[in-house]
């Protein structure tokens, strides 16, 4: 590309550009001052977040909405231990980020310099991948292999480990085209037999159940979901990462699974006589009771990695590869089906008519469900985000997702705190698109110093708080099993989330009374900047059907049950 | 039952760390490791000893799979394979008994490998089975120390592992 010699802070930024980098979630720090100085000049969008952990989970949350690679940057020491968390929840969730840490100068490493963190060592466990730089002319190739490694296969993090020097050293930049990977292979192309006996164990099937996850987001294969759905009148249900993947106005849909998944997702389920799983691992929170869960059907697991197959449940047919791809020659395979008798759709059909998700609304307190649906009323084509908790549930269950990548939350590793970062995020990366974080107060408070981050950087996204004053899922649990002993779980009357929205120079919006909520929202919706919405919701309200940790997914918790 | 493995693996900082690291957070049980160059000086060869039944052994393959600088990862089956580890041990061996404890050594086709007025340093190479059998005919005189190194394995006949990338 050049032949002057060029710094590694220089180079770095080339390599972004080469991988069609426009935006960073950063905070600086003294090791990254070279890399700070040459970004000053560059045309990337650095957004400076106020705490490198909401840099992480923006990155994610801009890596969700649009498909990209996020990129977020932290100093050494602290700066990279603050991404920890972000880079955990990008794994457990298979999200594509690359992490750039700086470093301290490599002759320093390992003599517990100023600032200085193992961040590699740190991060061995939840990484895909990690490289310290200890050449600078390695970099180009650990950026071309870090981006290429992040977005193939099953999507992950990386970090890039890189010393203060190798900012600093000079050399002859030039972009490799190729990777060096001997040991990385994601294209695994598909087995058309295992295809093909997918296709006869359907043919052969009474009830099928298909099981989709958020692989089927990441592959970007919800048009074959459909169009399998409906060629083998299969119902549908996914587990929280794969909501949006289906249609849920789609008469084959059962919404979630799991513990706070619909009945009739549950049931079908536990009835199924073939569970097609396409881009899920199968986690707890799914299965419940792994031993009952499913009991009377044969599994097809559809993955791109193979170490999900007969991880938590015993497989009958693993179908290895892009679930799109997959998708596309099974389908083929199916053209010719007959349709299939109409006694399962017209069971599962029964079960819910019988088994709606339900609550009971009040016009005196607002219940948290019921804010929910009004948000979804006011903009349904909206990207909602979510804390972690029963806010979370709460959007998963009562908002109607149609499109994939609408619905942005933490699953893997329930990430309190990840909601508002990961909304900035997802604006940043879809500017036209209203983005909306479903909050908790409790998990609003673990990252609402982003406030500053919206304001300086004039990023509009509506945080609506469902304020029921407790650390509200722990509390429901204390309630359920633990003989109602709150024990520290009341955060009431801790802070004025109004006030400390104007504290930002952002807009604060309160409402008590359910005939307020259509309004808080709209006027919400029509501001010029970010609107903090404080609904103070009814405290005791729970997250319901709710599965028991531990029991097997069709022994339900219900309010009538609860009550 | 017990499953020998030969991973080969890109010759690079850290990579054992991530290989063992891998390991503990999964619960394997590593029963013995051996690491080394290969013929390629860009790529090593660990010999990888694990306890477990046949779908331990697929979630470990598969999770050794996973690691980008994990190159190939094959099962070595005791039948279509010859392993051998080696222990140096020191025993007790005065005028007395220094003739008896070389004669065993020589049975076991071990090597005497240092001597002095109390002790002798045995080295022996051979199976486990084999080094434990030496080890329990040693006993008696005083075993003062042990060392041991992880059982090495290699395919019998032509078969050979990593195909292109060795």
């Amino acid at each position: 590309m050049t032949d002057t010699p060029i710094s590694g802070a220089k180079a770095l930024i080339n390599c972004l550009k080469n991988e069609g980098v426009d935006t960073i979630f950063g905070y600086p720090g003294g090791v990254l001052l070279p890399l700070y100085d040459e970004l000053y000049d560059s045309d990337i969008n650095h957004i400076l977040v106020r705490h490198e952990q909401a840099g992480a989970h923006a990155a994610d949350g801009y890596a969700r909405a649009t498909g990209k690679v996020g990129v977020c940057l932290a100093t050494s020491g602290p700066g990279a231990t603050n991404l920890v968390t972000g880079i955990a929840n990008a794994y457990m969730d298979s999200t594509s980020i690359v992490a750039i840490t700086g470093q301290v100068p490599t002759p320093m490493i390992g003599n517990d310099a100023f600032q200085e963190a193992d961040i590699t060592g740190i991060t061995l466990p939840i990484t895909k991948h990690n490289y310290l730089v200890r050449d600078v002319e390695d970099l180009p190739w650990v950026v071309k292999e870090a981006f290429y490694i992040a977005s193939t296969g099953r999507p992950g993090p990386v970090l890039i480990d890189l010393p203060k020097d190798i900012t600093t050293d000079e050399f002859e930049f030039i972009y490799p085209k190729k990777t060096r990977l001997p040991g990385y292979h994601p294209d695994v192309g598909i087995d058309d037999a295992a295809v093909k006996r997918a296709a006869s164990m359907i043919l052969d099937s009474e009830c099928p159940v298909i099981y989709a996850g958020g692989g089927v987001i990441i592959s970007d294969s919800s048009p074959e979901l459909l169009r399998l759905a409906e060629t083998i009148q299969a119902p549908v249900t996914t587990t929280l990462l794969g909501i949006g993947a289906f249609p849920q106005s789609n008469p084959l849909s059962l919404r979630m699974l799991g513990m706070h998944g619909t009945k009739y997702a549950n049931y079908a389920v536990q009835e199924s006589d073939l569970l097609i799983a396409i881009g899920a691992r199968f986690d707890d929170r799914v299965t419940g009771k792994i031993d009952a869960f499913a009991p009377h059907a044969k599994v097809i697991h559809i993955d791109i990695d193979p170490a999900e197959i007969g991880k938590n449940v015993r497989v009958d047919l693993p179908v290895i590869g892009d679930a799109k791809m997959i998708l596309q020659s099974l389908i083929s395979h199916l053209q010719k089906m007959q349709t299939r008798s109409g006694a399962w759709l017209g069971k599962v059909d029964a079960w819910k008519k019988k088994h709606p998700l339900q609550y009971e609304q009040s016009d005196k307190v607002i219940k948290p469900q019921y804010v929910v649906q009004e948000i979804h009323k006011a903009c349904p084509d909206a990207i909602i985000v979510t804390e972690v908790g029963q806010n979370q549930m709460w959007a998963a269950q009562y908002f109607q997702f149609e499109n994939p990548r609408t619905f942005i939350t933490s699953g893997g590793l329930g990430t309190m705190g990840y909601g508002f970062p990961a909304a900035i995020g997802a604006k940043v990366g879809c500017p036209d698109r209203t983005v909306i974080d479903i909050a908790g107060d409790g998990s609003f408070q673990m990252t609402s110093q982003e406030l500053a981050t919206v304001s300086k950087n004039k990023i509009k996204v509506i945080v609506a708080i469902l304020n029921n004053s407790y650390l509200g899922m722990v509390r429901q649990w204390q309630e359920l099993f633990f003989d109602e002993r709150y024990s520290y779980t009341d955060i009431s009357q801790s802070v004025d989330f109004v006030k400390l929205a104007e504290a930002y120079n952002l807009v604060g919006i309160r409402a008590e009374k359910p005939s307020e909520v259509p309004a808080a929202i709209s006027e919400a919706l029509s501001a010029d900047r970010t609107v903090v919405i404080d609904f103070v919701v009814d405290p005791m309200e729970n997250v319901f059907p709710m599965v028991p940790a531990g029991a097997a997914i069709n022994e339900i918790l219900d309010p009538e049950v609860a009550a | 039952m017990r499953h020998t493995l030969a991973v080969l693996v890109e010759n690079k900082p850290g990579v054992l760390a991530r290989v063992s690291g891998l390991f503990s957070r999964r619960g394997y049980n590593i029963e013995s490791l051996a690491v080394g160059m290969t013929e390629n000086p860009e790529i090593s060869r660990m010999t990888i000893v694990v306890e477990g039944d046949d779908r331990v052994l697929a979630q470990v393959t598969s999770q050794l799979s996973k690691l980008i600088d994990v190159i190939s990862v094959s099962d070595l089956p005791p039948s279509e394979s010859v392993d051998r580890g080696l222990a140096l041990i020191k025993v007790s061996a005065d005028t007395d008994t220094r003739a008896e404890v070389m004669q065993i050594a020589g049975i076991f086709r071990a090597k005497i490998i240092d001597i002095d007025a109390e002790t002798l340093v045995i080295e022996v190479t051979g199976d486990k089975g084999k080094i434990r059998a030496i080890e329990n005919m040693l006993g008696r005189f005083g075993i003062k120390e042990v060392v041991r190194t992880g059982r090495v394995a290699l395919h019998r006949g032509t078969k050979t592992v990593g195909g292109e990338y060795r």
